[in-house]
């Protein structure tokens, strides 16, 4: 492999790794302050895609697909949030597990009667068409740089949020320890709410980018929350940078694993989450148990 | 955590048996057919609570050793003729259960929600083994021509090609599956794999050696999920990736809560209201798995004990009824 093909590969897999990253981190947020495990979470990516699509076909502009998509994601997210998870916040995973369960039957029924369960594509925005030549026969779309480069943005906005606000603390402090953050006065239900319904925007922005990349589809939503496992697991739960190590690591396997062991790419992952399961089973930045 | 022998037990076990024995019978083969698949959930649903009520362990990857066992069963059998079932099904269990093994062993080193997103991802490394790889079908998955057939010296005891046969051998399995599993769970196995589901410190300080117990119980609960999907496989004649997906261990968790966890064969009364809703619902529409979803929403809000429940909240109380949802155990206080 010669240097501007691996190159290409990186760029791939920091590309990939980034969009993961935007799905997870609003996965490891919700669970990391809300204490709910979020299976429906894929689901919200998928309905972000399809969302897109549906926007970029009756606006005719992929910006505003975007914007629309988040927003409704996020509205959604609060109003779920307020009939269904607020039930959830002290019962024990099973009763999570159950019920973002049955939210996926729901918006996968919702899907279909919306949207059908025909395959779509959704062409990217005029001015990110085209590609860079990078040699006489190998070329890079301008659209997988664009994504790069916004999942970068909002990446480092996440960490600006968390790391440098008042509402970061209160979310960082919230995932160190719920029970004393709540005794000191925190109003929680509304911060829950609103990091919910972040979390939720999080997976349909990673849908809405994705949508022009590759095709939208029923499944993808599945294939996406295993993901987001695997990131939160290899990252540790509640921590935002670890979702970020995670879902570069991830990022790197499969697209390598694809390039060295076609036959086996989708092991490649798997394989990556035992190592670190062995070594750390809290993960990498996770607190160590016991 | 045994069944109270009431009054009432005597009359109605009895005569569930009796029914169960006659159907074939009483009713056409779709109906057979229909128990039959009810009772091959119902052992898995069953197999599943051994881990999940007894064990306090959320496992999301039954469905893999539900459906690996049927694989092993369709790479086992001829295109042309039956497959030796004293060959295929200990080859089948076995390979559940070193899956299970396997997955076990790396899964209980953590803890729980940990363990549901870990278990969940190396199930689904399970669907991803044979959607993408070509040996078995790839995503069309495989068939089985022929069901499985039990030779000693010459004589065969049934014949699991007729409806009738294959639904009374299910039905004699699912009683040996039901008190092997009373047998553990009353055997002091099954009084250590309760003891660390209550509280795993003070197990581990008493000498239980915990990881050790709840992968045994982790590794029957998975060679019993086995057993159950070889005859499944072998019932339809069909073994498809979707079989191995997360979603049929969902459906498998539903079943466990709406029967109660309780139990050993709540289970098996989840699988039969949860499959006999279905039926109900898919000949009335179109869209029944929203029905399902909201349905199952529903059970999580509103019902935190499982149906037994509502039973006893419109029969009156029932002294034996748990309520395992309600108390959210202390196994994740440090995650």
């Amino acid at each position: 492999m010669n240097s501007i093909a691996f190159g290409v590969q990186l760029l791939n897999a920091v590309q990939y790794g980034l969009v993961l990253f935007l799905v997870a981190s609003g996965l490891t947020l919700v669970f990391g302050i809300l204490g709910v495990i979020n299976l429906a979470h894929g689901t919200f990516y998928m309905l972000g895609a399809y969302i897109a699509y549906w926007l970029t076909l009756h606006t005719g502009n992929f910006g505003l697909a975007l914007i629309g998509g988040v927003v409704i994601a996020f509205l959604g997210g609060l109003l779920l949030e307020n009939i269904f998870v607020k039930r959830l916040y002290g019962r024990d995973h099973l009763a999570q597990v159950l019920l973002s369960f049955g939210l996926i039957l729901v918006l996968e029924e919702v899907r279909q009667i919306l949207f059908g369960k025909d395959v779509h594509s959704v062409p990217p925005p005029a001015f990110l068409q085209g590609s860079f030549q990078l040699t006489a026969v190998q070329s890079y779309p301008v659209y997988r740089v664009a994504v790069c480069l916004f999942c970068l943005v909002v990446a480092l906005l996440i960490f600006y949020i968390i790391h440098k606000t008042r509402i970061g603390m209160i979310v960082r402090a919230g995932a160190e320890n719920r029970d004393m953050t709540r005794a000191l006065g925190i109003p929680f239900d509304k911060v829950n709410r609103y990091v919910f319904a972040t979390g939720i925007a999080l997976a349909a922005l990673g849908g809405i980018v994705v949508a022009p990349l590759s095709t939208v589809y029923p499944g993808m939503g599945d294939h996406m929350l295993i993901l987001s496992f695997v990131v939160v697991v290899l990252g540790g739960i509640g921590s935002v940078g670890g979702a970020a190590i995670g879902a570069l690591l991830v990022g790197l396997a499969d697209t390598f694993g694809k390039v060295f062991f076609p036959s086996f790419s989708s092991f490649s992952i798997y394989f990556l989450m035992a190592i670190v399961l062995i070594w750390r089973p809290t993960g990498i930045m996770g607190q160590r148990v016991d | 955590m045994s069944s109270n022998i009431s009054r009432t037990n005597l009359v109605i076990v009895p005569l569930c048996l009796a029914v169960a024995a006659l159907l074939p019978l009483l009713t056409p083969g779709y109906y057979v057919q229909f128990a039959t698949k009810v009772m091959l959930l119902g052992l898995a649903a069953m197999a599943l609570n051994l881990v999940l009520g007894f064990g306090g362990l959320v496992s999301m990857c039954h469905a893999a050793f539900f459906g690996l066992s049927g694989y092993v069963l369709a790479m086992m059998s001829d295109k042309y003729d039956p497959a030796s079932l004293l060959l295929t099904l200990p080859a089948a269990i076995a390979a559940a259960a070193c899956a299970a093994l396997l997955i076990g062993a790396l899964s209980l080193r953590t803890r729980g929600v940990y363990f549901i997103m870990v278990t969940l991802a190396f199930g689904e490394m399970m669907f991803f083994l044979f959607h993408d790889t070509t040996f078995a079908g790839g995503s069309d998955g495989a068939y089985i021509y022929f069901k499985p057939e039990l030779r000693l010296f010459g004589w065969r005891p049934f014949d699991l090609e007729k409806t009738s046969q294959f639904y009374w051998v299910v039905l004699v399995l699912t009683g040996l599956g039901v008190l092997l599993l009373q047998r553990i769970v009353a055997s002091p196995f099954g009084h250590a794999l309760l003891a660390a589901r209550d509280n795993e410190r003070r197990a581990r300080s008493i000498g239980f050696p915990v990881y050790r117990i709840r992968l045994t119980a982790f590794v029957i609960s998975g060679a019993i999920t086995g057993l159950a999907g070889y005859f499944s496989a072998a019932q339809f004649g069909v073994i498809a990736p979707q079989v191995l997906s997360w979603h049929l261990s969902a459906i498998l968790l539903v079943m466990v809560v709406l029967g109660g966890m309780g139990s050993v064969t709540g289970p098996l009364l989840g699988a039969i209201v949860l499959l006999g809703l279905e039926e109900v619902l898919k000949a009335q529409t179109h869209y029944w798995k929203l029905i399902e979803g909201l349905i199952v929403i529903g059970i999580v809000l509103m019902l935190p004990g499982g149906i037994r429940n509502l039973a006893a909240m419109v029969f009156g109380k029932d002294e034996s009824i748990e309520k395992p949802l309600e108390n959210p155990r202390k196994e994740t206080s440090h995650v």
